[in-house]
């Protein structure tokens, strides 16, 4: 399993990707393997709503299991991936980068230090 | 937790254990949508070792077989197999089973969530010259499915196995070892095995292995619970637990062909005769017309009137739509009916349709 040391990660197994001030979001490899076979993303927030961080702002189905996607910061979101339940698989074999699932711009950068490191992660997952 | 004879087989291939029925099963590898069209495509083989198994032995046997399940045991000869149910009194079904006739006794196959529960009711059940022997834990279990599973087994035994029709069983020797081999199966596939064999561990392993260098050639995969629930769900199989319960009779879960209610006396026979003149739901399939998968449990809507409820959902594979099963009001239950069902926060459209989903 891969966790690019420059990305942020948190508690629910998801990764944190800070672009100027945008976070770009999507979950783990270790989440997208433990989900399985990813068939459908279904964001319930609204783009240009309000989140806190913690908050479930959809879920992610997977042929077996359904999963809450919660937002990892506090902040407004500006965009979903929409193209990707034309491919969820995306989300299975490549979650960094195509695989992607939301855009927050943060409202509390600070909130990105409670954040966990690559080396934090593995070692929460046990990897 | 149980094990079965093949769990270091499914940990050094990477199989993701999870807890099913008391047992520690895979219910993938490499994944379950690869491990679906392996099945469909060429063969995958299955662990279905946590599956229970009762031989049925004595004088009374048939009189006893045959007043537990709904089936007709009297049509059912020797090397037979046989899909039936066993229902209490009021016409619950307390499980669905195979019957496998082997002359001289009977070898009950049940599912692994029933087995203490299934052999307490028999028990109560019990008359005449009769015993029962669980025989489920020195039993292993593999299902080895799809059109290439005939070649691939044909490997490793003398049975003729062209000639074993569907519903057909033999006992001889698979990889130089004793087992009985049977023509069936729970994903669809019309060319499809399962084999009951020792569960010494030792023995298992060489038989998988055996299977897995035999099915080399043709890209036999393995392939995991998950799969074996997809695979089930595109032919409509219902699944004990999910799809019908002590709650259900066999006429509402549309198990009316496997009740021969012209066969003489049997458990839950009067319940079953007064469902099938009036019932009030049935279980049917249904197609989603949205990417949104439904599952188990969700409630089913036509407008604001509740229709029913969800048994069964999850994509297909196949057909790349989500499909799925629900008891549905008496009514609303015409192939074509529209229907909502609710999920989470919306409300998804779906179409009442003909099962199986795949032909």
């Amino acid at each position: 399993m891969n966790f690019p040391a420059a990305l942020k990660y948190s508690k629910d197994h998801e990764w944190v990707k800070l672009d100027g001030d945008v976070c770009t979001i999507g979950v783990t490899d270790y989440a997208q393997g433990e989900l399985g076979d990813i068939i459908y993303l279904d964001i319930t927030a609204d783009t240009g709503s309000e989140v806190n961080a913690g908050e479930v702002i959809g879920s992610i189905e997977a042929v077996k299991t359904v999963s809450e996607v919660y937002s990892p910061v506090s902040g407004k979101i500006i965009e979903f991936n929409s193209g990707i339940n034309d491919n969820p698989s995306l989300v299975n074999t490549d979650p960094y980068d195509a695989g992607w699932l939301i855009k927050i711009q943060p409202s509390n950068m600070d909130e990105l230090n409670n954040l966990l490191s690559s080396d934090d992660y593995k070692a929460l997952i046990g990897a | 937790m149980k094990k079965t004879a093949f769990y270091n087989i499914h940990k050094s291939l990477g199989g993701k254990l999870v807890e099913f029925a008391g047992f520690e099963m895979p219910v993938q590898y490499e994944g379950i949508i690869a491990e679906h069209k392996a099945v469909r495509e060429s063969a995958g083989i299955f662990d279905v070792s946590h599956m229970g198994e009762v031989e049925v032995r004595g004088k009374d046997a048939f009189d006893f077989v045959q007043r537990i399940t709904t089936n007709d045991v009297s049509k059912l000869e020797k090397g037979d197999v046989q899909y039936s149910a066993m229902c209490l009194k009021d016409g619950g079904i307390v499980d669905d089973l195979l019957v496998y006739n082997f002359g001289g006794h009977y070898m009950l196959v049940i599912n692994a969530s029933n087995i203490d529960k299934d052999i307490k009711w028999m028990e109560e059940n019990l008359s005449g010259d009769v015993t029962l022997k669980n025989i489920s834990d020195e039993t292993s279990l593999l299902a080895v499915q799809g059109k290439n599973s005939i070649n691939i087994l044909q490997k490793l035994t003398d049975i003729d196995l062209s000639q074993m029709e569907y519903y057909k069983f033999a006992e001889g020797k698979i990889a130089g070892q004793d087992a009985v081999i049977s023509h069936t199966g729970y994903t669809g596939e019309k060319i499809c095995f399962e084999i009951y064999s020792s569960s010494d561990v030792e023995k298992s392993e060489a038989l998988w292995n055996a299977i897995m260098e035999a099915g080399k050639e043709y890209n036999l995969k393995p392939a995991g619970l998950g799969a074996r629930d997809t695979l089930r769900l595109e032919y409509a199989f219902r699944l004990y637990g999910n799809d019908m319960d002590e709650s259900n009779n066999t006429i509402e879960a549309g198990l009316g062909w496997i009740t021969k209610t012209d066969k003489g006396d049997f458990n839950g026979k009067e319940a079953i005769l007064k469902a099938k003149e009036n019932p009030e739901r049935k279980l049917v399939g249904f197609v989603v017309e949205d990417r949104m998968p439904a599952r188990h449990g969700q409630e089913v809507f036509s407008g604001d009137e509740k229709i029913g409820i969800v048994t069964s959902g999850s994509l297909s594979p196949m057909l790349n739509k989500n499909i799925g099963m629900a008891y549905i009001k008496k009514g609303f239950n015409k192939t074509g009916t529209p229907v909502e069902i609710s999920v989470r926060d919306k409300r998804i459209k779906a179409t009442i349709t003909k099962t199986p989903f795949l032909q």
